[in-house]
């Protein structure tokens, strides 16, 4: 990138410690923060709607939607999510392979799984062998985001559920006294109040997904832990910048970068807490209770 | 081979006890639930572990952290944000990387009795090193629940106290813990639940497994990788982990039950904190 990089082997110092951290691996690595930072911006509404979504159906009054919406919520409760993101991905792509198969090889006799194979029919493999490379990773990566978005979305449901049992009775009871219909109560008082109960909660999510996202390593997406790990590891004479093994020095920015997103996240939650608050009928939105914690 | 064979042959199988080989070909239902099951053994163990000792550095870091004293109050709160703050993935690489940087030796520690010979490389392997971390991860997130417990207990307990001559330690662990601890046990129970699960980590990360010991999900995906149908073991471990949290759930409700026995029984739902604690 700079000039004067060309032959490392004659840098030292500070100058040789640039050209190191400029190599177009790096910028990879660099890059890398950026997927995750992406991974989070798609997971975080995406997660948000299968949340509200879930919410809504175990709310419905047609019972089998009903019990689909718990039975998606209570999902998550026993199982380690990573149990999920192992099965998820592979899950989903066989699911829509064979989706596929059916649809575009109707007349495909043999059975789809064989002994240890998964065998579809050419034209149903996703993506098509004939496609290029970064297929492959977009479609690993949205993969990756559909679990994400269906295990933290199940979180979210549990969250927003409970803060529509936690919008006050009086205020509903009020609205039907009033003559609102179900559906002006469900826009105009439950939906409204229902965030700032919800807020505290979804924001513990949002922790637990910014602390979630290293596990894309898991899924075979090239993130910061897979080049942390790749740059890390110790490069002999045969490359241009020979090093030891420099993996705690990777790893501990990976930490203090987690720490970062942490305490920015910590810090706009705080504030958006307090705005949704201000003029609520609570101790914190009155300002009664000395700015909190 | 039949059931009880598999049984024989693989049900301690990931601490090193019985066959060498994992089975290569023709999996039955049998030996997927037995190996997995197995390797429950170590999530239980290393779950176990980490709570019963991090419950007490928990208690020491959640006063630290209440204390007037800054060479007090600082470590403890950082203690508290590092490892509240960044994935626990993260932390199990990073203590990897140090364990195999510390130098090789063996010490032995003369107890009088029984000398006890340690090797620096037991830290590099997951029954202790990953122990360590999950202890330290433990007891920071429980930490953090029981300080705010800890905030919660009313004034006039304390005050009560004083005015019966207690000194400082006796209010503590006769007043203020007893309460702090059933106000704190709900989210305790969470964090329970959640540290049993994120013991499914350790031989993701850093840690390997020797001689391919590891934890349920270790078997569970090599089921999967070696069929190419994650709908048979997955949900194995899954169904384990259920019982588990079930588990959990009883013998923590037995405690809490234990806990608030002097309140009547309306009021044993309401002497709770609702913290939303999850990791």
């Amino acid at each position: 990138m700079f000039g004067g990089c060309e032959d490392p082997s004659r840098l030292d110092g500070g100058a040789w410690l640039l050209c190191y951290l400029t190599t177009p691996t790096h910028q990879s690595f660099y890059l890398a923060f950026g997927t995750v930072l992406l991974l989070l911006a798609i997971t975080a509404p995406l997660s948000l709607l299968f949340g509200f979504g879930g919410a809504l159906a175990s709310r419905s009054a047609i019972a089998p939607l009903r019990w689909i919406g718990r039975g998606y919520i209570a999902m998550v409760r026993g199982v380690p999510e990573i149990v999920f993101f192992m099965f998820g991905p592979i899950a989903l792509d066989q699911a829509f392979e064979y989706l596929r198969h059916r649809v575009m090889c109707p007349d495909w006799s043999e059975p789809v799984r064989r002994g240890n194979d998964f065998v579809v029919c050419t034209a149903a493999k996703l993506p098509l062998n004939a496609d290029p490379q970064w297929m492959h990773e977009i479609y690993g990566f949205a993969l990756a985001i559909l679990s994400f978005a269906i295990v933290y979305g199940a979180f979210c449901g549990n969250t927003i559920r409970g803060a529509f049992d936690a919008v006050p009775k009086a205020q509903i009871e009020t609205a039907r006294a009033y003559g609102m219909s179900q559906r002006q109560l469900f826009w105009r008082i439950l939906l409204p109040q229902m965030w700032i109960f919800a807020l505290p909660g979804l924001s513990n999510i949002w922790m637990i997904l910014t602390k979630a996202t290293p596990l894309l390593f898991l899924l075979g997406v090239e993130d910061i832990v897979y080049w942390a790990r790749e740059l890390g590891s110790a490069k002999t004479r045969a490359y241009s910048f020979p090093h030891p093994n420099w993996q705690l020095w990777y790893f501990l920015a990976l930490l203090v970068f987690y720490l970062g997103l942490t305490r920015v996240s910590e810090i706009v939650l705080a504030r958006l807490n307090r705005r949704l608050n201000h003029g609520q009928a609570t101790l914190a939105g009155t300002g009664r209770m000395a700015a909190g914690r | 081979m039949s059931c009880l064979a598999t049984i024989q042959a693989y049900g301690l199988r990931s601490t090193g006890i019985g066959e060498r080989l994992l089975p290569k070909s023709d999996f039955t239902l049998c030996e997927q639930i037995v190996l997995i099951g197995s390797g429950m053994i170590w999530n239980v163990y290393f779950g176990a572990l980490a709570l019963a000792f991090g419950f007490w550095l928990a208690i020491a870091v959640a006063v630290g952290k209440n204390a007037g004293n800054p060479l007090i109050r600082v470590p403890a709160s950082w203690f508290i944000f590092l490892f509240r703050g960044s994935p626990l993935f993260i932390q199990f690489f990073l203590a990897y990387q140090l364990f195999v940087l510390m130098p090789k030796v063996g010490l032995s520690f003369d107890l009088g009795f029984v000398e006890i010979a340690a090797e620096t490389r037991w830290f590099t392997r997951a029954w202790l090193g990953a122990l360590i971390v999950l202890f330290l991860n433990t007891a920071a997130y429980t930490g953090e629940i029981f300080h705010g417990a800890l905030r919660a207990v009313p004034v006039g307990d304390v005050e009560a106290a004083a005015a019966y001559g207690m000194n400082s330690w006796q209010t503590f662990w006769r007043v203020i813990w007893p309460t702090m601890m059933r106000l704190a046990w709900p989210s305790y129970t969470n964090e329970a639940i959640f540290l049993f699960h994120a013991t499914t980590l350790v031989f993701f990360t850093g840690f390997p497994a020797w001689r391919q010991s590891g934890d349920a999900l270790y078997y569970a995906s090599y089921f999967a990788d070696k069929t190419f149908n994650p709908f048979v073991a997955y949900p194995i471990v899954a169904g384990y982990f259920i019982l588990l949290t079930l588990g959990i759930i009883g013998l923590w409700g037995m405690i809490e039950r234990y806990l608030n026995r002097h309140l009547p029984r309306e009021q044993r739902q309401r002497a709770r904190i609702r913290l939303p604690l999850m990791r």
